[in-house]
């Protein structure tokens, strides 16, 4: 806690007090412990700390000139200072088909509560997507006994966002446990009865059973609030390294902000909660006229299976990879090189990769291959000599 | 049920009615105590909920598994006793369990 005494207060279109997304298509989906255990805070730390809670309803716009936030059901809020961390939304699904009933996306607590009912074993399902939510839930489903499909549009699975070592790996361990994966697959329509999907048509004529179709193809920054203000974005609300926008008194976090990303030269939006807690605390920081906190290599966790992979840094760029371990033990890393330097790595079950893969990242050491695919060489030794050299 | 004190590193304590079934760390969570971030939630993918637990616990705290033994080997500052307490369940054995939280997280 900054020491601020001032007035504060958190407005949230969702009716739950704030809670942590990632277990919604892990643990929390597969209906492994309750609702309170997401909530970040109980409720009476809010009150314990003089945090207004105003929940159940949206911020409509802002009035920059006035510094005013007007909410919907007709409130008002003046501010000195504004934090816009209005996340992102599920991209929607282009097709006829899509309002049927028992489709659905995967973002909020209100979206796993509508789908878990419905995952009863035996049923079939369908994810659209084969991103991280989309293979996640997938594994869930099929854990809980579920006919389980993902259909992919491109030619291997997690292809926006890892190598295609980690796709082929990932892919054959989904078919193995029972998933069935179909690549550089489209889809034309979902088909219904009485409202409700039956089916997913695919463009060649296939017709997959489908009694739930769950969409991950995506998200999208939520930026209109500070778009229709004047407020400079593109894709995402462009902010500064203290996590404020082109207004000085405003700040955006999470999801919906683009953010420089100090360890690779360049900007980006982050999707993940390293990157959601830690602008978080830099607009805290600046807004109280505090030295700006570190910013940490981002980093992003996935379970699937039995199988935790850790990701430190951001891939895109690499021109080398090398694995160390071997896929078949189910317990190895792959490290992305750029120029000799790690800018990222993908960990299956390998926590020592991943943790001495931040600290090199962020030192921006050069490394040779043959020393990181090295099993005999310790990531802790390979982390002290290459960051003494 | 269980009663727990936590302990910053300036030696302030602070004891909490922890649940039976509920972690060390979700329950220092619930009830505001500093100093353990737990920026992943609780799914060992973090190293940011570090305590020391007192040695008269040690052995009642559980062993570690794989994955927390190899994310504490590159926290800061471990010691023997070092744990993370989002691997810790809360059972009546651990009433009267002390635990010191580091300076840092990071």
């Amino acid at each position: 806690m900054g020491g601020y005494t001032g007035e504060l207060t958190l407005v949230g279109e969702e009716p739950a007090l704030p809670y942590q997304r990632p277990p919604l298509s892990k643990a929390y989906m597969k209906g492994e412990f309750a609702e309170e255990r997401l909530y970040f805070k109980p409720a009476a730390w809010y009150e314990d700390n003089n945090v207004e809670l105003i929940l159940s309803t949206r911020a409509t716009s802002i009035d920059r000139a006035e510094r005013r936030v007007d909410l919907e059901h007709g409130g008002r809020l003046e501010y000195d200072a504004l934090i816009i961390a209005t996340g992102s939304r599920p991209r929607a699904l282009p097709i006829d088909g899509a309002e049927l009933e028992h489709v659905y996306a995967l973002r909020g607590l209100a979206d796993v509560e509508r789908i878990r009912p419905q995952m009863v074993a035996g049923r079939s399902m369908v994810i659209i997507g084969a991103g991280y939510i989309g293979l996640e839930a997938a594994a869930v489903a099929q854990q809980m006994g579920l006919k389980t499909t993902v259909l992919e549009m491109a030619p291997r699975v997690l292809a926006r966002v890892t190598s295609p070592i980690m796709s082929e790996f990932y892919e054959a361990e989904h078919r193995r446990q029972g998933v069935e994966i179909r690549t550089e697959t489209s889809l034309s329509k979902l088909e219904g009865n009485d409202g409700a999907v039956t089916a997913a048509v695919l463009t060649d004529g296939t017709k997959l059973d489908a009694d739930i179709v769950l969409v991950g193809i995506g998200i999208l920054p939520n930026e209109a609030l500070a778009k229709d203000s004047g407020i400079a974005c593109n894709n995402g609300i462009l902010v500064d390294r203290d996590a404020r926008t082109s207004d000085p008194r405003i700040f955006a976090a999470g999801d919906c902000a683009s953010r420089p990303l100090v360890h690779f030269g360049r900007s980006g939006r982050l999707e993940s909660v390293h990157n959601a807690i830690e602008q978080g605390k830099l607009a805290a920081a600046a807004i109280l006229g505090k030295p700006r906190p570190n910013e940490d290599c981002p980093w992003f966790w996935s379970d699937q299976y039995d199988l935790k992979l850790q990701i430190a840094g951001l891939g895109a760029g690499y021109d080398e990879i090398v694995v160390r371990g071997s896929p078949e033990d189910r317990k190895f890393a792959a490290f992305y090189l750029k120029n000799g330097t790690l800018i990222a790595v993908d960990a299956i079950n390998s926590p020592p990769e991943f943790l001495a893969s931040k600290k090199l990242i962020m030192s921006g050491a050069k490394l040779s291959a043959d020393i990181l695919a090295d099993t005999s060489i310790t990531m802790k030794e390979i982390a002290t000599n290459a960051v003494a050299a | 049920m269980a009663k727990i004190t936590y302990i910053d590193h300036d030696g302030t304590e602070r004891v909490v009615e922890a649940q039976n079934g509920e972690t060390v760390m979700e329950a220092a969570i619930k009830n505001s105590i500093p100093g353990i971030d737990a920026d992943c939630g609780g799914a060992c993918a973090c190293a940011t909920c570090h305590v020391y637990v007192d040695q008269a616990f040690m052995d009642k705290v559980g062993e570690q598994e794989e994955m927390e033994k190899s994310m504490l080997d590159f926290a800061e500052n471990v010691q023997e006793n070092s744990r993370l307490s989002c691997q810790i369940t809360v059972s009546e054995d651990l009433d009267g369990l002390k635990v010191t939280t580091p300076e840092s997280q990071h």
